[in-house]
């Protein structure tokens, strides 16, 4: 890549993964009145690559957020562990279908674009959101930009002009190689994201944070409402409390043609 | 009659269990909304990749040919679907939601501005509309939304249809694409391949054997390899071990890891957190270790042992061991 690396990171607030989910009375939403909340992991990931490759090469990461007014807190830690700048397109609309999110970024990001007066080099998504997992605003924002994309990537190495990145398969690895400036959907597992120094956090609390209205749009897909699973019913038979319960074991495992 | 495409994975000509079980669940669909069923079979491999698609119920498969589709590619895969619907002039096009799967069905989405609903569960017509169950959270939480679109674009959840042949085979007839494909739709194309391991592989292997908090180091990992080992198996780990970095990110299982689909899944000091459970639960069978009887992973086990892994592990490794002596000094 050139001097001065321009790299983009669209990020989602999201529950915190593990969370116990509840429903609202309505099953419009998740109760988050009790919960914590995090940048979705795929993301979290994505920010951390971009902050390692602009420490590497020299540049700027900035990163962007559809959601309520207090995504400004992921924001915020996107900061704390790098991030150059932040914009939040504020929304009390919860659930955003993923054809009208792409459109809402597409228009913020021209506009960001317009006032560098340069494409970003590189747009980094995560694969997919932890919540909805709609698996598609990433590739509806680069067609909409004419850019490459490829989804699914645990692997990035950064060229002069083009960047190659690897996609994990049972085997081992598929490896593409995109012209710049491209898009790239990242997985978890691409790197550890790194905590937040002291001195990052106080970075955080005073970052400015940009604001742009996002546009609304709607599409075919609309939701109609949440509901949780059924229940995979419990009858859990208990072998033993000790090494001793081996041997039953290994009588499952030959029932099962396994041994 | 409306006909339903539906795009068959296959990887330089080998399809799985997982393309035959979309198949299946694609058949169904088209059988309850009295559609045809075609297959869509891209690129390099495709004839390979076609055999037998008639068992499953595809009364024509689509051998997508074109000089630049030599290998997996998103944009050329996607170019080539899209056209092929605006040509059959299909009512929907349907995939299994796996990574390319996914990511193909969001290109064409992008292409023409439809509507991509991904890994659904349940699909059913509403007049002109579908409403569907699909996946949210991995599979923790679920969805009932509505599409309103004049070609539906879907994706089926892997493992939700069990790949079954057809009552009666369809006829199966051979018909070849050849798309407009250009320079820019190949920018996307694999371009190399690296090979690691070959044989088992945590996605398709019949045993996964799991280690997790429990374990307690990298170094412990070891009686949990051995047993996976002995059994021809894959070695599988939960989310705290790899931020731990016990383990590599791809041995995890779980909801950002890979899905496993085993006869036995055997999770060793894993509690079971929701983002793990998602990950395996279409295991047939589960054998949880674990010293916490009340751990979600030993309440919704089929088995469980409530002991230190570090002493059951081996346990069951010696006495398999025991056991294939005997059977050999006796044979």
């Amino acid at each position: 890549m050139g001097s001065a690396v321009r790299i983009l990171v669209c990020v989602k607030r999201v529950p915190a993964p593990g969370a116990k989910i509840v429903l609202t009375p309505d099953a419009q939403d998740i109760d988050s009145s009790l919960l914590g909340f995090a940048i979705s992991p795929h993301e979290e990931c994505a920010v951390e690559e971009a902050v390692r490759i602009v420490e590497r090469e020299g540049g700027s990461v900035t990163v962007m957020t559809l959601g309520p007014p207090e995504a400004e807190e992921q924001l915020r830690s996107a900061v704390a562990v790098g991030a150059t700048s932040v914009v939040l397109l504020p929304s009390d609309v919860p659930d955003w279908d993923p054809v009208s999110t792409s459109r809402a970024l597409v228009s913020a990001l021209a506009g960001l674009e317009d006032e560098q007066g340069e494409p970003f080099d590189l747009i980094l998504f995560g694969n997919e959101s932890a919540d909805s997992g709609g698996y598609q605003v990433g590739i509806r924002v680069a067609r909409s930009l004419g850019r490459p994309m490829v989804t699914g990537i645990k692997g990035i190495d950064t060229g002069e002009d083009s960047i190659s990145a690897r996609r994990e398969t049972p085997s081992g690895w598929e490896v593409y190689r995109l012209p710049l400036p491209a898009v790239v959907g990242v997985k978890e597992g691409i790197n550890l994201p790194r905590y937040p120094t002291l001195k990052g956090r106080m970075t955080a609390r005073r970052a400015p944070v940009t604001t742009i209205e996002p546009v609304a749009g709607s599409s075919g897909q609309s939701k109609v409402m949440l509901m949780t699973p059924p229940d995979a019913g419990s009858a859990v038979e208990i072998l033993g409390e000790g090494p001793e319960a081996a041997p039953a074991i290994v009588d499952i495992m030959e029932s099962l043609g396994l041994v | 009659m409306s006909i339903f495409l539906y795009l068959v994975e296959h990887d330089r000509g080998r399809i799985d269990e997982t393309a035959l079980g979309g198949l299946t669940g694609a058949r169904l669909l088209a059988e309850s909304r009295d559609a045809g069923l075609q297959a869509v079979v891209i690129g390099a491999g495709a004839a390979t990749a076609a055999e037998g698609l008639d068992a499953y119920g595809a009364e024509l498969i689509h051998l997508v040919r074109h000089d630049l589709l030599v290998d997996y590619g998103p944009d050329a895969w996607a170019e080539s679907l899209a056209q092929l619907a605006g040509t059959t002039g299909a009512g929907a096009v349907i995939a299994t939601g796996t990574d390319r799967g996914n990511e193909v069905m969001a290109q064409v989405g992008a292409r023409t501005d439809l509507a991509m609903v991904a890994n659904c569960l349940e699909i059913e017509p509403d007049g002109d509309d579908w409403l569907m169950t699909r996946v949210r959270w991995g599979g923790s939480l679920r969805e009932r939304a509505r599409l309103s679109a004049p070609v539906k674009l879907v994706t089926l959840a892997p493992h939700s249809t069990d790949a079954a042949p057809a009552g009666e085979p369809a006829a199966g007839t051979v018909a070849e694409f050849n798309p407009e494909l250009d320079e820019s739709d190949a920018v996307t194309m694999v371009v190399d391949r690296v090979t690691v391991s070959e044989g088992i592989t945590l996605a398709t292997a019949p045993v996964v054997v799991s280690g997790g908090r429990g374990v307690g180091s990298a170094e412990a990992f070891d009686i949990i390899e051995e047993l996976a080992d002995l059994l021809g198996g894959a070695v599988g780990c939960s989310r705290v071990v790899t931020n731990n970095g016990w383990k590599n990110h791809k041995f995890q299982v779980g909801q950002t890891g890979t899905v496993v689909a085993p006869d036995l899944y055997i999770a060793c000091g894993i509690s079971g957190a929701i983002q793990h459970w998602v990950g395996m639960m279409n295991a047939k069978n589960v054998l949880a270790i674990n010293i916490d009887r009340d751990a979600p992973m030993v309440t919704k086990a089929d088995w469980a042992v409530i002991a230190d892994l570090h002493q059951v592990v081996p346990a069951i490794s010696a006495e398999i061991a025991r056991r294939r002596t005997l059977a050999a000094e006796s044979g």
